[in-house]
């Protein structure tokens, strides 16, 4: 079943966030995906940010840089994503093996041009963000109290169909 | 036009496209360890799909936390147990008889030239310097490969590195890699391929060559390969000499794979090794790199010689050659993990070990442990570590910790002195 998508948004404003800083390894003996709720993000070092804070509780979209989720394989981080209603991931580029495990859970890891993310970095001051997403589309929208922004992207058709399937269990089973 | 070596496997084990630009893979191995396999296990039976594909191509092995260090870890250890018995699979490497992932599976003859290899494990681009595609999953693309044994995969584009020159005494694989990640960036080959080239690479053993390809992964690669050759042949012998009549029919046979000369490439990035000297990363991220010539002098807690990346025979040897008749600095603790049994054999009959503890290293069993800060040597806040790991992640051996990536010679020049050090200035 298709998850939904987009929320209030937070900002991540720096490249290359790793795994380790999503989910640290001494976490991974968890054998739940729900038991690695509270630990999200907890070793991300970023000015004005707070793991514990009221702005990740109730994101439900991360809008950061190049390179994200590089480092492990782990898909704990992805899950510690999902597990805090976190379904919809917007960088300027994502490690491999991250990006694919967010399309095999389902959830969307949506690339934009630098351009693009330059201009949503502009509104991380603004009190509150939203994104609005509209897959068949390939659009999102964001919107603050004072102004809409509106961006195209692009999705390969198969993680759109991985999405759309729920998952990559999910459509692997169906098919092969 | 040509293929590479990992269109050339593509071509060959292609199940289905179902979008263009997506590529179906047939899978040779599954390999599986205690950390990402239990969620994909507890899923399969979740759904009342608890099979394998085929019990003879999955690998399995306890190695992050081993043996057990809490009941957490112990739940894992046994969740993988039960379900490589339940399953009957053959190849299952328990507590005494386990090793690190990357290199128990490589000494048992497991990867061959021309296979497609997954394990949801990032560093699962080390089986690539046998000519196979060989890349890291997460544990959905697992929990498929163990009950359907396909993966997906977009076409693979290659990057070419050919290494030229002549290696200086004492600069090795590790620095090599180093200094192209360094070239590349973290990002450089994402989605890529890297392949491994030129007559520094020809002259490597599985080793140093198993040290090149192990570190693909943090400039983003998927894989990275060497071309299959007589070393190669040499290395898997044993394993395959009821398969060939003779190691140049195996030669023959493996060099099918080799990237063809008009083959086409994403980039390629020529290095001339002459005159590089060991490296050393500062900061957090692997291509921060620096040659130890300019760090040299930074104190550090603790020496970490060990892992995927330079846990194998060659790379103990390297460091007990700098280590012999010297001891570890009162200030450093020096810690030594052997990356399988066979190596910790190999090693105490050659009087390694012995040169170890002379030295005043703990030598420990083999496992991941202290690479992720999972136990046997997890750093306080605050401290550092030179250690021949691959990931200098901020906490990565322990929140508030830092890591410097070095080579064995470099690790153990480091733990005489105390403070990071050119093994050759000794």
């Amino acid at each position: 079943m298709q998850k939904t998508f987009g929320g209030s948004a937070i900002f991540l404003d720096r490249s290359d966030i790793n795994t380790d800083e999503i989910i640290p390894a001494k976490y991974l003996t968890e054998v739940t995906k729900e038991a690695l709720q509270p630990y999200i993000l907890e070793d991300l070092k970023l000015e004005g940010f707070d793991p514990k804070g009221e702005v990740l509780k109730k994101a439900s979209v991360v809008i950061t840089r190049e390179n994200f989720g590089c480092g492990s394989s782990r898909e704990h981080a992805p899950w510690v994503f999902e597990v805090n209603d976190v379904h919809t991931i917007i960088a300027e580029s994502y490690a491999r093996i991250f990006r694919q495990n967010m399309f095999n859970c389902g959830m969307l890891a949506i690339e934009l041009p630098k351009e693009s993310i330059e201009q949503l970095m502009k509104l991380q001051h603004s009190c509150d963000v939203r994104i609005e997403v509209d897959l068949n589309g390939q659009q999102i929208k964001a919107l603050t109290d004072a102004e809409e922004k509106q961006f195209a992207f692009d999705i390969s058709p198969f993680d759109k169909a991985l999405v759309q399937a729920g998952g990559w269990v999910e459509f692997a089973d169906a098919r092969y | 036009m040509g293929k590479t070596l990992a269109e050339k496997i593509f071509d060959t084990h292609l199940r289905d496209e179902p979008f263009p630009g997506t590529k179906i893979l047939n899978l040779d191995r599954v390999l599986c360890h205690e950390i990402t396999t239990p969620v994909a296990i507890a899923d399969l039976v979740w759904r009342n799909k608890d099979r394998v594909f085929d019990r003879d191509k999955l690998k399995v092995v306890i190695d992050h936390v081993t043996p057990s260090k809490d009941t957490k870890t112990a739940t894992q250890a046994k969740i993988l147990r039960d379900w490589a018995r339940r399953h009957e699979i053959p190849d299952f490497f328990d507590v005494g008889r386990n090793g690190v992932c990357h290199a128990i599976f490589p000494e048992k003859g497991y990867i061959r030239p021309g296979y497609t290899v997954i394990m949801g494990d990032s560093h699962t681009c080390t089986h690539g310097a046998f000519g196979a595609f060989a890349a890291g999953v997460g544990t959905t693309d697992l929990e498929v490969g163990i009950l359907k044994g396909v993966c997906a995969f977009r076409e693979p584009e290659t990057i070419r590195v050919n290494l030229t020159g002549t290696l200086s005494q004492g600069v090795y694989a590790k620095d090599v890699i180093l200094h192209v990640i360094a070239q590349l960036g973290v990002n450089g080959a994402t989605d890529r391929v890297i392949e491994f080239r030129g007559p520094i690479v020809d002259q490597m053993n599985m080793d140093a060559r198993m040290t090149l390809c192990n570190m693909a992964v943090e400039a983003g690669g998927t894989s990275g390969v060497c071309m299959p050759d007589m070393t190669t042949v040499e290395y898997l012998w044993e394993f395959i000499q009821k398969e060939f009549a003779s190691k140049e029919d195996a030669f023959n046979t493996y060099r099918q794979w080799v990237s063809d000369p008009d083959a086409d490439y994403a980039g390629t990035l020529d290095i001339d090794v002459s005159k590089l000297e060991p490296q050393v990363t500062y900061d957090y991220k692997p291509d921060c790199v620096k040659t130890v010539k300019e760090m040299t002098g930074t104190p550090v807690d603790q020496v970490y010689i060990g892992t995927c990346t330079n846990g194998r025979i060659d790379d103990l040897r390297q460091a007990a050659a700098v280590l012999k008749g010297r001891k570890v600095a009162d200030s450093v603790r020096g810690i030594v993990s052997p990356a399988t049994p066979k190596i910790f054999s190999d090693a105490l009959a050659e009087g390694i070990i012995q040169i170890f503890m002379d030295a005043g290293f703990c030598v420990t069993n083999p496992t991941c442990g202290a690479c992720l800060g999972m136990s046997n040597g997890v750093l306080a806040e605050g401290e550092v570590a030179a250690a021949t790991s691959n990931r200098n992640f901020n906490g990565r051996m322990g929140k508030g910790g830092m890591v410097h990536l070095v080579s064995p010679a470099t690790a153990a020049a480091t733990a005489v002195t105390g403070v990071i050090t050119d093994a050759r200035a000794l």
